[in-house]
């Protein structure tokens, strides 16, 4: 298949492993940002199979990983309205609540509906204009866009019954935030390749120079990622720090500027929670004032519901970097994808999940 | 303005399933003649008994049953209608059992166009005779709209073990080559591109088929075959940990030897969902000694359903209970069970 099997070509993979191990001569530590590329890390063994002195740490970037517990507790409440039809990208729907999640509400009788695209959402609200349509917006800014353009069109149209349930994150600010923990492991970052596809990557250089740090934008293939680790260790051996492109079959230094200019019309920057962190400011968008009348935290007075996590979770260091999921030590026996205690452990690009699924008790090879 | 003077006698011809095609009525009898027995006609059904009574020969009888409720009911490469018929002659078949008669209940929703069921009903006599069954007996219901989504069928089999086998899910030996007769998620993927809500068009065709005939002739070539399964819900990666488990056996599978096709390995990439998890309905997988293995393979290829088959890998004494799979890259991952609904990436 185009575009994906020569990015998984064993050879060209055996070559740049080879490479990488010529280049490491002391330890590093690299995180990859995205909850994508921690999963193709994990699926394609790729941890196993670098040096040993090469440490990869996973990083925040799984949006329903880090989507917090009140912002389900409100899609909880919402969805659960006799008038709503809640939709929402599917692998939200198995995020626990405190004591619920979106397909328990469905079996409840509530009109809970999976959507591969915002815009899905507002046809449904087109076609039912007797009924409240509610969309989930998640996710970073790959989501950003289409979400966006959701509220925007409903804005064009005059779309009364439409409207969003945001919690949408940004990628630098976290970034920052892993940074300036004071127990910071992080020595270089894989910067996620489809948020940079939108975004572009200049937003990335200040914080490669204050904090001295190689951040390479990488794509998800196994090849990609191998480029990307490679380009990183060079930089960390070479003493470089800055922002160096290795995705450049899909970013572009200024991103896509169409995209950035819908988020940029319906969305301003606030502060926000992410599940497991706590509060980072800047770090999240939230609809700007001439589009509030859409804003379903609003509409449906749910903003009053707050949540606080299971005490036994200790997803915010795992989303941090700060620790390796099977270091908890309730993974795989409290926390199981079955019965999971905190949000990575649900979401396939969880780390958590990504490590019991491909991992599990595997001894090493 | 003149008003006919006759008086209105009740419909006699419906073109839509009504409440009253299941009361037991004229109506439910009509429904029986212009619908089920133009096409699933046969000696034991012709009695219209409450109940078929048939011979079966000598040996031990195999008996299961099965409900199909998939939506849409109509997909590419197949309706509801053959799937109820080839999925339980699969489950027989994969048993060691040669199928023989079948049941088939049907639940109707009001409101149901008769062309649909017509078809539906046409396509499982279709099958059933490709299969080499009889639909023997049936029950109709009917429930009110929304209750159920057009139309569900159950089927129950009986068929007669082969002697000679000792077909088990418990009996994977370690050494065994693990055989799989060909490519991986047609049908689940079929159903997920046809459902609505996503607005991509494919050509992926489900691989619905009765695997009896491929069967009855590994079993005649090998009669060892130590373990056969049809992967169907949760796809072969969980056929592979039940057989794993079953067994308390280790299994290592080759990644690089599983076929997908293209179209099927592109929508599941869009989606984000391993094909190993996605569901088949025509499809073997078996455990078998491994100085057999190129045997079985060879017979299975000369059937349409099992030209593709290949060995994917093997029962390992390491990591009993566990199936692991060697990637292309060299490293190992885990191929667990699915969790539950195959649920779309969000990014």
């Amino acid at each position: 298949m185009k575009y994906i099997d020569e990015y998984r070509d064993p050879k060209l993979a055996r070559q740049l492993l080879q490479e990488i191990s010529r280049k490491t001569t002391r330890r590093w530590t690299i995180m990859e940002i995205c909850g994508g590329q921690t999963h193709s890390i994990l699926r394609n063994g790729i941890d196993q199979l670098l040096p040993e002195r090469i440490e990869l740490v996973h990083g925040p970037g799984c949006p329903v990983c880090v989507t917090p517990l009140e912002s389900i507790e409100r899609a909880l409440a919402i969805a659960s309205e006799k008038e709503v039809i809640f939709t929402s990208f599917g692998d939200m729907l198995r995020v626990p609540g405190s004591s619920r999640d979106l397909f328990m509400v469905r079996s409840e009788g509530g009109d809970v509906r999976i959507v591969f695209s915002p815009l899905d959402a507002l046809q449904i609200a087109r076609a039912n204009p007797s009924r409240e349509v509610v969309f989930f917006a998640v996710g970073f800014e790959t989501t950003a866009p289409a979400n966006a353009m959701a509220v925007y069109q409903a804005a064009r149209e005059g779309i009364g019954n439409f409207s969003v349930l945001v919690s949408q994150v940004l990628v630098p600010p976290a970034m920052r935030a892993i940074l300036s923990s004071p127990d910071n492991r992080v020595q270089g970052f894989l910067a996620a390749g489809h948020v940079c596809a939108v975004m572009g990557y200049s937003e990335y250089e200040p914080i490669a120079h204050e904090f001295c740090v190689p951040v390479v934008p990488t794509g998800f293939e196994p090849v990609d990622l191998l480029d990307g680790i490679l380009k990183t260790v060079e930089m960390l051996e070479e003493g470089k720090s800055g922002v160096v492109n290795r995705y450049t079959r899909v970013v572009q230094k200024e991103g896509n500027p169409v995209a950035r200019e819908v988020i940029g019309k319906v969305f301003e920057v606030v502060d926000r929670q992410w599940r497991g962190i706590g509060m980072i400011p800047g770090s999240g968008l939230g609809l700007r004032a001439e589009f509030e009348r859409f804003n379903a935290e609003k509409k449906f007075g749910v903003a009053h519901i707050v949540a606080s996590e299971s005490p036994l979770c200790m997803s915010g260091s795992v989303l941090q970097g700060k620790m390796k999921p099977d270091d908890c030590p309730a993974f795989g026996k409290e926390c199981t994808p079955l019965h999971p205690l905190g949000a990575t452990m649900v979401s396939s690009e969880g780390a958590c999940a990504a490590y019991y699924n491909y991992h599990g008790n595997l001894s090493p090879l | 303005m003149s008003i006919a003077p006759a008086c209105p006698s009740p419909i006699q011809r419906h073109e839509t399933v009504q409440m009253a095609h299941g009361a037991g009525g004229r109506l439910s009898q009509s429904l029986m003649q212009r619908v089920f027995m133009p096409h699933l006609s046969n000696a034991f059904l012709d009695m219209l008994d409450d109940q078929a009574k048939v011979e079966l020969p000598a040996g031990k009888t195999a008996f299961t049953t099965d409900t199909y409720v998939v939506s849409p009911v109509f997909f590419p490469g197949g309706n509801i209608g053959e799937l109820a018929v080839n999925g339980t002659v699969n489950d027989l078949a994969v048993g060691g059992a040669r199928p023989l008669y079948l049941s088939a209940g049907f639940v109707l929703e009001e409101g149901l166009p008769l062309s649909e069921l017509e078809t539906i009903v046409s396509s499982m006599a279709e099958a059933a005779r490709k299969a080499g069954v009889m639909i023997v007996t049936g029950d109709t219901k009917v429930v009110g709209r929304g209750q159920c989504d057009k139309l569900f069928i159950n089927t129950s089999g009986i068929g007669i073990v082969r002697e000679g086998t000792a077909l088990s899910c418990r009996n994977l030996k370690t050494g065994d080559s693990i055989i799989l007769s060909g490519s991986v998620g047609d049908h689940g993927m079929a159903i997920m591109t046809s459902r609505e809500g996503l607005s991509f068009h494919s050509g992926i065709m489900s691989d619905c088929t009765a695997l009896n005939a491929m069967i009855e002739a590994v079993l005649d070539a090998v009669p060892s075959v130590h373990a056969m399964r049809d992967p169907t819900r949760g796809g072969v990666a969980a056929t592979l940990n039940e057989l794993a488990l079953s067994s308390a056996a280790g299994m290592e599978i080759h990644e690089g030897s599983i076929p997908v096709r293209a179209d099927v390995r592109g929508a599941c990439e869009l989606l984000g969902i391993d094909p190993l998890h996605v569901a088949n309905e025509g499809k073997l997988v078996l455990s078998v000694s491994p100085e057999h293995a190129q045997t079985v393979v060879g017979v299975m290829r000369a059937f349409e359903c099992g030209r593709d088959a290949v060995i994917i890998g093997s029962v390992v004494a390491d990591h009993p209970g566990t199936v692991v799979m060697r990637t292309a890259f060299g490293s190992r991952r885990i191929i667990d069970l699915p969790l539950g609904e195959q649920l779309p990436r969000i990014c």
